[in-house]
């Protein structure tokens, strides 16, 4: 068994042995921590761990899978249980592992009954996600998928808040509709496989080499997009995600705006486009349309906001359009920035869902009305939140602004090499209204931290707040750290996934862009110009 | 690394801002302090203090005879066709403004030491300050344009901060907000020029982006034009010109050192300097010069003329800060770079100065700031009083205080240069009117006259202590001075070299001159003489109308008419929110949530839920559990199947 397998079972066996423990009176059990707290957090903390190890062996110079494993599982129908990571998954499987065990202390205080079942199901959950990132056979991968929905499902259903069943139910039917179209799709493919190869197969490498006609392409690609779209969730498919995300617990936030919105991008980059390029080419304006709508009509929407959780839940999706909106670029800036926007997203919104978690924990309420002059009261916390929102909105130095800019930059690229090519303006004009998300985006951030932390403190419930305890300083320094690291050196980041990326452009760049691409290099020598000027000191 | 002396000139204001921050971070956790205003205050200054000595040491003996210098401690990102360098350089045009920023900044964290004496937050304030000069150096420094826009952002950061630094009062905290927003919308405008930039040049480093626009230009004229207008909307923002300017008169709610260091002397000139570090881009952009030097034009004026009606000490300034800019806009866009720059050193030195002097003249009011309410300061202030007249004579443009021969050559290079014009110069030959008007009527309604505010505040009227006083004295000192540097030929018949010109004029013409038209040397000195005589007249017209006050201002409320608008500032303001920010939320709030999500999306989603719901309840009519009623469904399909079979086969 390899280090993938290893990373995926430490928290399924944990949850199963965890399961095997006699179950004391978790009902009344009132300490702040429980052994299970602590059981889940050494079992999570061990996955990172492990996880660790794999990213030191990590060869950045390698272009396509490392630490591949492969079983055959059902080899009549091609089932093969086969994982593997390269340079687009490994940031995301590293985000999964390290951000587990800080939910996992989130829930610590939040988490009040029946905690052996809710840590069961953070296990579960981190199990299956670890599962999709790697997965390299469609029907493993789509296991992992919907496995996905019922640890979910279950935290959100028992320890959610008073509307919880209703977000619940939205949440899997949504995500269900869409799955199901593209279990569809699935099995056509294998349909069309084993017509092509002679046997079934649903290797991705297998599935890669087919040859569809066009037509066949745009339904199998908008089953699948659909499936994707929802998940991520994209412009007009993201109802359900402010419900979902108010009604969940803290940790539950945390790891759906962390880790399970990933997926729905992760999906289009590793599966929509590579597997139905010519249809993907074809649907690239209307789903950078999309993107585009997303990031405008989200961040419209954070601005109308009174809830501070539903605040941070709509400046996802303009967040998630800006990732859409990178992948269908197809240059190399703008995929490695997307990839990379994902995990940003993931370190500033599992942030600030835990930060307002923590502040639900003191005042049971997340009305911005009743809050204000809160920065008197709770400096650390107003200085934790601060440079969370920063990194949200994008201000240089920190994260944020890296996956932004270069995934405005790279869709820039592609949209003027578009003019050059038809003089068409519809990518220009789509590039000025994405550009625009960051005055919005500002906007909406500053004017709820103005609300929430300035002005007098006139609230008689928020004098007597307590600032931020050592467990929660715990929590939200990891993230500081990397909101600055991935800020200052972004390099470390990119560089893993620098050449997957590259042969990927290569690989489902259309041939167009291509050329016009091309043209810069004609200025070469300019950037040796430059440095020959600054070093003419004597 | 080469040239590691310019990474210690940059890391030493973060050093001190983080010492600072750690430090006040730990105070809140401890509850107690570890350190207070006097050990912050200190470190602050020194750090910032170091930095400048050691910026003349960089600029007058590492540089000595070099064109620049620079160094790369690491490379920031790369992706694709992207590679950005952490690189810092000095060539003469940063040069420059590293000494002005440095040297500004040093005095005025001095100064801050005083100032700030008393408040429960200066821990805080100082790790502000600093922060605010490690941007401002990234800005002034970085060598290409993503690294030039993280000190872009980063003073409009500090900015922020700073002038909600009280952030109790809401109508503070609101200001520091608006100042971002308002910023990021010229962000906005820089982003997409950059952008557009980097689809062409392939590279984001300054000097190739120049080069390109200098020699390899194969964009088209109006892609050209629309690039350089791009980033100069981000000047309009930073530098708060039309129709961006709107944050800076409120982001007089900060401290007054703030006022004096990121609001007049350094963080709005960015603009300006900007503007100057891509020359080789305007250059080639006839259409973008016309558009900075007009904006500048009508902002000088505009601003001007609001600043006759304020009757609050730091607003009048504030104004007259965005008449200044505006001026440098001109000479930007007139060509004269050289002479812009030299408009923003002396700037920088007597509005300084006379921010500075006005925080000394608040705080001897207790607070207050409304000039009606002053009056015959001098003799309770005399070094406030001299310092501050001493700015204004240069502020006017009266010879040869510094600000005469800055002002006097942009007017000049507007009159003559090929991308000059004369109704444009005719504007800033007002707005220099104006200028001096406003600026007498100030220093009437301060320091003459006799004392009309209470009682109690004229018994607590004092000087302000040394350390406010002596920063004054050295701004003073450079307000009157500091244009020597830069005497045009004209003038000293050629006896005395334009050092500042010759020493930026290689630097700022590498991409190509601009044509100066030829005047006789009589048209030249006449236009002087004409200059001089606006700032009198500026001066007496004030004088004769503010100097010994026999009566009371009116009350702003009772303006009508011309007066009526300009105490109200055109109405801008109220403008933008009734046009813009008004329907952006009823737009989000009314239109997107309530009817487009709620009603149209999800209606949409829980409709169809509802909708199977239906047919759900339709369906188990028929699941009545009545045999003969299934039955008789049964004959019922069966006779269907059979009629269909018969007919179809």
């Amino acid at each position: 068994m390899g280090i993938l397998s290893w990373t995926l079972l430490i928290p399924l066996f944990g949850g199963i042995l965890m399961m095997l423990i006699p179950s004391r009176d978790s009902y009344s059990e009132k300490s702040s921590a429980s052994i299970y707290g602590w059981i889940a957090l050494g079992i999570t903390t061990l996955a990172m761990v492990v996880s660790i190890f794999m990213l030191i062996n990590f060869d950045n110079s390698a272009d396509g899978y490392q630490f591949q494993e492969k079983f055959e599982w059902i080899p009549q129908f091609g089932l093969n249980y086969h994982l593997g990571i390269d340079g687009i998954s490994i940031l995301l499987f590293m985000l999964t592992t390290i951000i587990m065990p800080f939910s996992v202390l989130s829930s610590f205080k939040y988490i009040q009954k029946r905690k052996k079942e809710y840590y069961i199901w953070l296990l579960f959950l981190e199990f299956t996600m670890l599962g999709a990132f790697v997965a390299l056979n469609l029907f493993i991968f789509y296991i992992f998928w919907e496995l996905m929905l019922i640890p979910m499902f279950f935290l959100i259903g028992i320890w959610g808040g008073p509307k919880r069943i209703y977000a619940t139910v939205k949440f899997v039917l949504f995500t269900v509709v869409g799955s199901l179209m593209m279990l569809a799709g699935i099995v056509y493919l294998a349909i069309l496989a084993r017509n092509t190869f002679g046997e079934f197969t649903f290797e991705f490498e297998q599935l890669m080499k087919l040859n569809i006609p066009l037509q066949t392409q745009l339904w199998l690609f908008a089953a699948f997009a659909l499936a994707f779209a929802i998940k991520v969730p994209m412009f007009p498919f993201h109802t359900w995600l402010p419900d979902a995300h108010v009604e969940a617990p803290t940790a539950g936030s945390v790891i759906l705006a962390g880790v399970l919105l990933k997926m729905g991008g992760y999906g289009f980059i590793r599966l929509g486009i590579p597997l139905f390029g010519d249809a993907a080419l074809q649907a690239a304006p209307l789903m950078q349309l999309l993107a585009v709508i997303g990031i405008v009509y989200g961040a419209c929407l954070a601005l109308a906001q009174s809830d501070l959780k539903k605040l941070v839940a709509y400046s996802s999706i303009s967040h998630l359009g800006y990732v859409m909106l990178g992948l269908f670029a197809l240059t190399p800036e703008a995929i490695q920035g997307s990839i990379l926007q994902m995990v940003n997203h993931g370190i500033s919104t599992g942030a600030l869902f835990a930060l307002v978690g923590m502040i639900y924990e003191r005042r049971h309420t997340r009305e911005i009305a009743d809050f204000g002059g809160l920065a008197y009261r709770l400096p650390l916390f107003s200085v934790a939140f601060m440079i969370i929102t920063l990194s949200s909105v994008a201000l240089p130095g920190t994260n944020g602004f890296i996956g932004e800019f270069l995934i405005l930059l790279g869709s820039f690229k592609a949209a003027w090499a578009q003019y050059l090519a038809h003089q068409q303006v519809f990518g220009l004009v789509l590039m000025v209204f994405a550009t625009s998300g960051v005055i919005l985006g500002a906007y909406y951030m500053l004017w709820m931290v103005q609300r929430v932390f300035f002005g007098p403190l006139n609230n008689d419930k928020n004098k007597n707040l307590k600032d931020l305890s050592f467990r929660e300083m715990v929590v939200l320094i990891p993230f500081i750290i990397f909101v600055f690291w991935i800020g200052l050196f972004p390099k470390s980041y990119l560089t893993k996934m620098e050449k997957s990326v590259n042969s990927y452009v290569e690989q489902y760049q259309p041939q167009e862009l291509k050329q016009k691409l091309t043209v810069p290099d004609e200025h070469e020598g300019l950037a040796e110009k430059s440095t020959e000027i600054i070093k003419t000191k004597p | 690394m080469e040239n590691s002396l310019i990474l210690i000139i940059v890391l030493l204001p973060l050093a001190g801002a983080l010492l600072n921050g750690i430090v006040a971070a730990a105070n809140a956790y401890r509850k107690k302090e570890i350190w207070g205003e006097k050990i912050s205050g200190i470190l602050a200054f020194s750090t910032v203090a170091l930095s400048f000595i050691l910026s003349m040491y960089a600029v007058f003996v590492k540089m000595a005879g070099a064109e620049a210098i620079a160094c790369t401690p690491y490379q920031w990102m790369t992706a694709g066709g992207l590679n950005v360098n952490i690189t810092f350089m000095i060539d003469h045009l940063s040069a420059v403004m590293l000494l002005v920023v440095t040297g500004v900044s040093a005095v005025i964290h001095f100064y801050s030491i005083g100032y700030i004496h008393g408040d429960k937050s200066s821990v805080r304030y100082f790790t502000y300050l600093n922060l605010f000069v490690f941007a401002m150096l990234l800005l002034i420094l970085g060598d290409s344009m993503p690294v030039m826009f993280v000190g872009w952002e980063g003073v409009g950061l500090c900015s922020y901060l700073l002038i909600g630094f009280w952030y109790k009062e809401d109508e503070k905290a609101a200001a520091g907000k608006k100042a971002f927003i308002v910023n990021r919308i010229g962000d906005f405008g820089f982003l997409l020029g950059m952008f557009l930039i980097f689809a062409n040049v392939g590279s984001l480093a300054i000097a190739d982006v120049n080069e390109y626009f200098h020699q390899h230009n194969s964009m088209t004229f109006f892609w050209t034009n629309v690039a350089a207008i791009c980033l100069f909307i981000g000047a309009t923002g930073k530098s708060a010109q039309i129709p961006l300017y709107v944050w800076l008169p409120d982001a007089m709610a900060g401290p007054t050192p703030v006022s004096a260091l990121i609001h007049a002397a350094t963080m709005v000139t960015a603009g300006v300097y900007m503007v100057c570090r891509f020359h080789g881009v305007y250059l080639a952009a006839p259409v973008a010069m016309q558009v900075v030097l007009w904006v500048g034009g009508l902002t000088a004026l505009f601003s001007a003329t609001i600043a006759l009606y304020q009757n609050d000490i730091k607003k009048v300034l504030a104004y007259s800060t965005v008449s200044q800019l505006g001026f440098m806009f001109m000479a930007a866009g007139a060509g004269a770079f050289v002479i812009a720059i030299f408009h923003l050193m002396t700037h920088a030195f007597f509005k300084a100065c006379l921010f500075l002097g006005s925080g000394s003249v608040i705080h001897a009011m207790g607070g207050e700031q409304d000039i009606r309410y002053m009056g015959g300061l001098k003799k309770f202030m005399p070094a406030t009083f001299l310092t501050f007249t001493l700015a204004t004579l240069a502020i006017a443009g009266f010879p040869p205080f510094a600000g005469f021969f800055s002002k006097d050559e942009i007017l000049w290079n507007v009159f003559a240069s090929g991308h000059g014009n004369k109704i444009v110069w005719l504007i800033g030959m007002v707005a220099a009117l104006c200028t001096a008007f406003y600026m007498f009527r100030l220093v009437y309604l301060t320091f003459f006259g006799s004392f009309r505010g209470s009682r109690q505040q004229e018994h607590h009227l004092h000087e302000s202590p040394k350390t406010m006083t002596v920063p004054l004295m050295i701004l003073a000192a450079l307000s009157v001075v500091g244009g020597w540097i830069g005497i045009p030929k004209l003038l000293s018949f050629g006896a005395i070299p334009n050092y500042f010109h010759d020493y930026l004029e290689p630097t700022l013409s590498k991409y190509g001159h601009v044509h100066i038209d030829h005047y006789s040397h009589a048209t030249e000195y006449a236009l002087m003489a004409l200059s001089v005589a606006i700032a009198f007249a500026g001066w007496l017209l004030a004088r004769m109308l503010f100097r010994e006050l026999k009566y009371r201002l009116p009350d702003p409320a009772t303006y009508t008419g011309i007066s009526r608008l300009l105490w109200n500032k055109y109405f801008i303001d109220e403008i933008y929110m009734k046009f813009i920010v008004n329907p952006i939320k009823y737009l989000s709030t009314n239109i997107f949530l309530n009817i487009a999500d709620k009603k149209i999306i999800d209606g949409a989603a829980n409709g169809s839920a509802s909708g199977w719901k239906w047919v759900a309840v339709l369906l188990s009519f028929f699941q009545s559990g009545n045999i003969q009623a299934y039955g008789f469904y049964m004959l019922f399909g069966a006779t269907i199947a059979f009629i269909f079979a018969l007919f179809l086969f």
